[in-house]
Formats: structure tokens, C-alpha cells, sequence
């Protein structure tokens, strides 16, 4: 029977040869991801009333990012129990203030194709950009996983989303699922795994085909899938990790999709979301010039390094707009430093730009960045909802960070492409 | 193909068959309407009795045991706060029956032992119907209107499950049962 790629990982996973969409099953899991927030605190205590350890250490991995550095005694409680709590359970994979979990696991080769993955966080998603079935599941489900290694699935329908043709000067990833927000709507994903397929995402890097897995959490589904390839390969074995039989883990052509979306990438302009839903986007174009207080480079689906490069390619020879703040949170210690070297930082810093720690940061509202009462931010992060980043009545547009720079040296809402090289208009 | 051969045995006593009186909602009722923020952070007896007010707030007060709730399309779409689920469940709902669920709600009701049934037939109930549901058959009789509607059934293992009470006190059992096992070796 033919399958998709979701389908051919959940049955793998389930002990089964093909699955089929709507039925319930059993699945092993290969990796199980939590964070400071949702991770160690929340699962501690239902652990110790089961009187359970965790089924095994070596399949989980623990990263700190959303309270760090702490900047109060509470996130300190909550970094010092996760410390104490990963020593006491022998997880050895604990990346402690390293980044952001959905960037870390991924640059210390923890993820290959084939893989079913489950995170305590809604971004979880992120990991499809390997190849991995990768979900996010709340604090009962990941203590259920702790204590058995297993949970329950009900196998999910895949929709396709083909993006075809080449993106112009001045665009990237975000720019795609803005767009895909604003047409599909945030529950257009229907929690069934996408897949993206396509000539462009064929072509995009690793890090941008993280960008488009990662806001299939905006879309509503429950994963993002993207198949495995030379450019995946690649990035595994820089990062340490096995990336195994790649071309093993594709769907058949003749499986059965739910739908098929198509984007034209060529025709796609600069696209922004306005206050205070992702499903708000449009060209920038139509959208732009509202005042900004401040521009926001950070989270884990707008700081890795080619959102640095994005940035500082608009930033070059030019400064911040008086009386606008570009703050930026590279989103693992592994970027700043990479960032270093290759002279992104200083281009940055010299421009104006604040820099801050990795982590989650004021993607929501946990650390340095936070806005006040009635300010206006646009930012590189995958949600503005309504006081996510500071207080209620602030205002978050999102953009890619070509936009998010082109608005820091503007001071408003600003098409990026008018500063760079040979793009329109 | 039925997911039942995949896992586990069924233990013929995890039926998690509920009757009662339907209260029938419409579609995209979400996890506010059923877990309102404004009271998330109060003692969670006072979020319960708040739950689907914005709607029906003859409900809270007038649901009885085994009382079955019928939504729509798109049932506890929202946020993932397993709260939703845990009002109904505590305001002693014996089942949710729904022409779909928001994917994470349907998760969070099984795991909170809530049995969630998935019926394209939904829209037939009407307000008070006289039902008996039948999960591990995937049936829905509607007595009041002599009809029957066919479901996805829940496999045996998610039975067991939510007829323990949900997730953590399934493991809870379980384990009290591998302690006995090893102690009886
Ligand atoms: S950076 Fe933002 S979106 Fe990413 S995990 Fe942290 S809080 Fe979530």
C-alpha cells in the first residue's frame, strides 16, 4: 500500500508495515525533547507519584532556553531544579544555556530522517525539517513518555504544500509561510502533518527549511515534514550526528494526500503579519509604514545564522533610525559564535544592533526585550498575539529579518529589497 | 484494516460505555469557551463551573452524570490547556461526541480520561435526546429518535486508559501490577 513519509515513520514506529490515516496506535519513541519550562518541573511531579524513573536516559534530551539567563530568584528555582533533576536522571544530552531547543537539537545531531520525535513545546514541529515525525505534546503526555517510552498517535492525514520557483532578492522562508498563514488560515494544517515539497525548498538551506517546519505550528497541524536529501545529509554529519539511509524515508508519489496547496515563489513579495495574528499577513507593500519603537531579531524561527546574514546584508554601512532599538538574541551560542568569525556580528553591532543571549528571550515575554504599553515592534518570531512580547496594548508586526532590518534603519514598517543590491523596486 | 490487532489485548471489562441526556453544541466551540482564561488562575472547581457558560449557561449547572456532550466540527479547537477537557470530566460528562475535534483537545480528553468519539453523523442529535455510546463498538444508539450512528471506534488500549481515570492513573495501575508480578516471583 502506498504511504506517505508521515505515515511510513508512524507505522516504523508503531511496530506495524503501513498505517492508515484516522486509525490509533501505539508508537516507540526515538527522542523525547524538553525545555525548562514545560520539561523538568512539570514532569517531576508526576514521576515521583508513580514512583517511575525515566524509561531511558539516553533517548532524552533536555535543553534550557526559556529562563535564561534568569533574571529573577523564580527562574533561577526553575534552571536549578532542571539542573538537579537532568543530573538525578543521568541525561547526559542536557544543553544548558546553549540556545534555543528546536535550533540545539538539530546542531548537536540529534535528529536524522526516520526518527519519531516527541518535544514539550508547541514548535516541536521544527524537527520535520529532518525528516523526523516530530510533535509537540503537553506535561501528562510527556511524563507518559518518560515513564514507557511510548504514546499513542492517531495517525494523521498529510497535506502537501509545493513551493515552486525561486525567490527573489530580499526574500526567505518567512516570507513563504506569512504568505501560507493569510491564505490556509491558522487552522488550515487541521492538526494533520504537512509535508512541503518543491523546487524551492529543494533549493532552501537547512536553517530556512527549519523556518517553514517550524510555523507549521501557525498553520495548525501537527508536524512539518520535509524529506531528506544531500543538503540534510550534509548538515547531519557536520553536526556530529549519523544521518543514515536518507533516500529510505520519502513518501510514495501515489500515496494518498488530503490536499495539495501550491505557492508560487517567484511571484511572492516581502509579506508581513500585522497585530496580532500570523494569519494576518500581506505584502509588505500594502501593510507597511506604521512607526516602530523597536525591531526584534530573536526565537528559534527567526535568529539562526542565515537570518543573521538576512540582516546584516540590509544592515551593511547603514545605522538604526534614531529613536527605533534593533535588538537581537542569536538563537544558540553555536550562531553567535559562528556569527563571530564571519564578521555578521560586528557588522551588526556596528549598525546600532543590542546584542543579547541566546534563548527564547522576548519571543514570550520570558526575557530581555519586552515591550511597554501602546509600543510598536516588528519582530522575526513565528506569533504576535496579543501581549506575547510586553504589555497588552503593545503591537508586533512579524516579518522575515531582511524586513525587520530594512525597519530598523527606516523606523517603520519597510520593504527590504529597495536595500539591496540589484532588487526592485 | 482495525487499529485493535495492533496493541495490547482488550480486557472485555474497558468499555467506557456512557448514557445519558445530549447537550448539543455547534461548531468551533474552543478551550476558552470551555476553559475560560479569566478564571485559569482560580481554584479549578470555579473554572468547571464556568465551563461552555458562554454558550449554554444552563449547562454547568444542569448537566447530569453520564450526560453526553455533541459538538460539531472543530470541537475544543484553541490552545493545548488539558483544562478544557478536565471540566467536562469533572462536571461528570460520559462522553464527547463531535464531527471532529481540535487535534490537541482530542489527545488531552483521552489522556484525562474523557472518552472523545469522532461521528460525521453528530448533527442528527438534537438538545435532550435519550443516547447510549458505545466506544469500543463505535456506536452511537440514539434512543429518542430510534437511530443508530456509526463512530470511530477507540482501540482497547485507549479504553483501558480512559476507563482508569486517564493517563497517570493508568501508569499508576500498571505499575502497582508489574510491583505484584515481581513480588509474587
Ligand atoms: S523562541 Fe519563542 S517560539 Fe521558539 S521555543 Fe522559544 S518561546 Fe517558543
Amino acid at each position: 500500500m502506498a504511504q506517505t513519509l508521515a505515515e511510513k515513520i508512524i507505522a516504523k514506529a508503531a511496530g506495524r508495515g503501513t498505517v492508515s490515516p484516522g486509525e490509533i496506535v501505539t508508537c516507540r519513541v526515538d527522542l523525547a525533547m524538553m525545555h525548562d519550562s514545560g520539561g523538568p518541573r512539570r514532569v517531576k511531579p508526576v514521576l515521583e507519584r508513580l514512583g517511575a524513573k525515566v524509561w531511558d536516559p539516553e533517548k532524552v534530551v533536555v535543553v534550557s532556553d526559556h529562563y535564561v539567563p534568569a533574571v529573577d530568584a523564580e527562574s533561577a528555582a526553575i534552571l536549578d531544579l532542571t539542573r538537579k533533576w537532568t543530573a538525578a536522571n543521568g541525561i547526559g544530552k542536557f544543553h544548558d544555556m546553549q540556545g534555543i531547543c528546536h535550533v540545539v537539537l538539530p546542531e548537536r545531531g540529534h535528529l536524522r530522517p526516520g526518527l519519531f520525535v516527541v518535544g514539550g513545546d508547541s514548535h516541536s514541529p521544527t524537527g520535520g525539517a529532518f525528516g523526523c515525525y516530530m510533535f509537540g505534546v503537553g506535561a501528562t503526555d510527556m511524563a507518559g513518555v518518560l515513564v514507557t517510552g511510548e504514546t499513542w498517535i492517531k495517525v494523521p492525514e498529510t497535506i502537501r504544500i509545493a513551493i515552486d520557483g525561486d525567490l527573489g532578492d530580499g526574500l526567505s522562508a518567512k516570507d513563504i509561510l506569512l504568505h501560507l498563514c493569510a491564505r490556509i488560515g491558522m487552522g488550515g494544517g487541521a492538526y494533520q502533518a504537512i509535508q512541503y515539497t518543491g523546487s524551492t525548498v529543494a533549493n532552501l538551506s537547512m536553517q530556512e527549511r527549519m523556518t517553514l517546519s517550524n510555523m507549521a505550528a501557525e498553520l495548525g497541524a501537527q508536524a512539518g515534514l520535509i524529506e531528506g536529501d544531500e543538503t540534510t545529509a550534509a548538515y547531519i554529519r557536520k553536526a556530529g550526528g549519523d544521518p543514515g539511509d536518507v533516500s529510505a524515508w520519502r513518501g510514495d508519489d501515489d500515496a494518498a494526500y488530503l490536499a495539495t496547496h501550491h505557492v508560487d515563489a517567484a511571484a511572492l513579495i516581502p509579506q508581513v503579519a500585522a497585530p496580532h495574528s500570523p494569519a494576518n499577513s500581506g505584502p509588505v507593500t500594502d501593510l507597511g509604514g506604521e512607526a516602530i519603537h523597536q525591531a526584534y531579531i530573536g526565537a528559534c524561527t527567526g535568529a539562526k545564522l542565515d537570518d543573521l546574514h538576512m540582516a546584516a546584508r540590509v544592515m551593511k554601512g547603514r545605522k538604526v533610525a534614531d529613536g527605533t532599538r534593533l535588538l537581537i538574541a542569536p538563537a544558540s551560542t553555536r550562531t553567535t559564535a559562528a556569527a563571530a568569525a564571519d564578521g555578521t556580528l560586528a557588522t551588526l553591532t556596528e549598525a546600532g544592533a543590542i546584542l543579547l543571549p541566546s534563548g527564547c528571550g522576548a519571543c514570550a515575554g520570558y526575557g530581555a526585550g519586552v515591550l511597554a504599553e501602546d509600543e510598536v515592534c516588528i519582530s522575526s518570531t513565528a506569533r504576535n498575539f496579543k501581549g506575547r512580547m510586553g504589555a497588552k496594548s503593545s503591537r508586533v508586526y512579524l516579518g522575515s529579518p531582511f524586513t525587520v532590518a530594512a525597519s530598523a534603519v527606516v523606523g517603520r514598517v519597510a520593504d527590504p529589497r529597495e536595500f539591496l543590491e540589484g532588487g526592485a523596486p | 484494516m482495525s487499529a485493535a490487532g495492533t496493541i495490547g489485548k482488550a480486557t472485555g471489562k474497558a468499555t467506557g460505555k456512557a448514557t445519558g441526556k445530549a447537550w448539543v453544541f455547534g461548531d468551533d466551540i474552543d478551550t476558552d469557551v470551555l476553559a475560560p482564561g479569566l478564571y485559569m488562575k482560580g481554584p479549578f472547581e470555579e473554572l468547571a463551573r464556568h465551563c461552555l457558560e458562554a454558550v449554554d449557561p444552563t449547562f454547568a449547572p444542569g448537566v447530569a452524570p453520564g450526560d453526553i456532550v455533541v459538538g460539531g466540527l472543530n470541537f475544543g479547537i484553541g490552545s493545548s490547556r488539558e483544562q478544557a477537557a478536565q471540566a467536562l470530566k469533572h462536571l461528570g460528562v460520559g462522553a464527547v461526541v463531535a464531527k471532529s475535534f481540535g487535534g490537541i483537545f482530542f489527545r488531552n480528553a483521552l489522556n484525562m480520561g474523557l472518552v472523545a468519539l469522532v461521528c460525521a453523523d453528530a448533527g442528527r442529535i438534537s438538545a435532550a435526546d435519550d443516547l447510549a455510546v458505545d466506544p469500543a463498538e463505535g456506536l452511537i444508539v440514539n434512543k429518542t429518535r430510534d437511530e443508530r450512528y456509526a463512530c470511530e471506534a477507540l482501540p482497547p488500549q485507549l479504553l483501558t486508559m480512559v476507563q482508569d481515570g486517564g493517563l497517570v492513573p493508568h501508569l499508576e495501575k500498571k505499575m502497582a501490577q508489574t510491583a505484584q508480578e515481581d513480588a509474587a516471583r
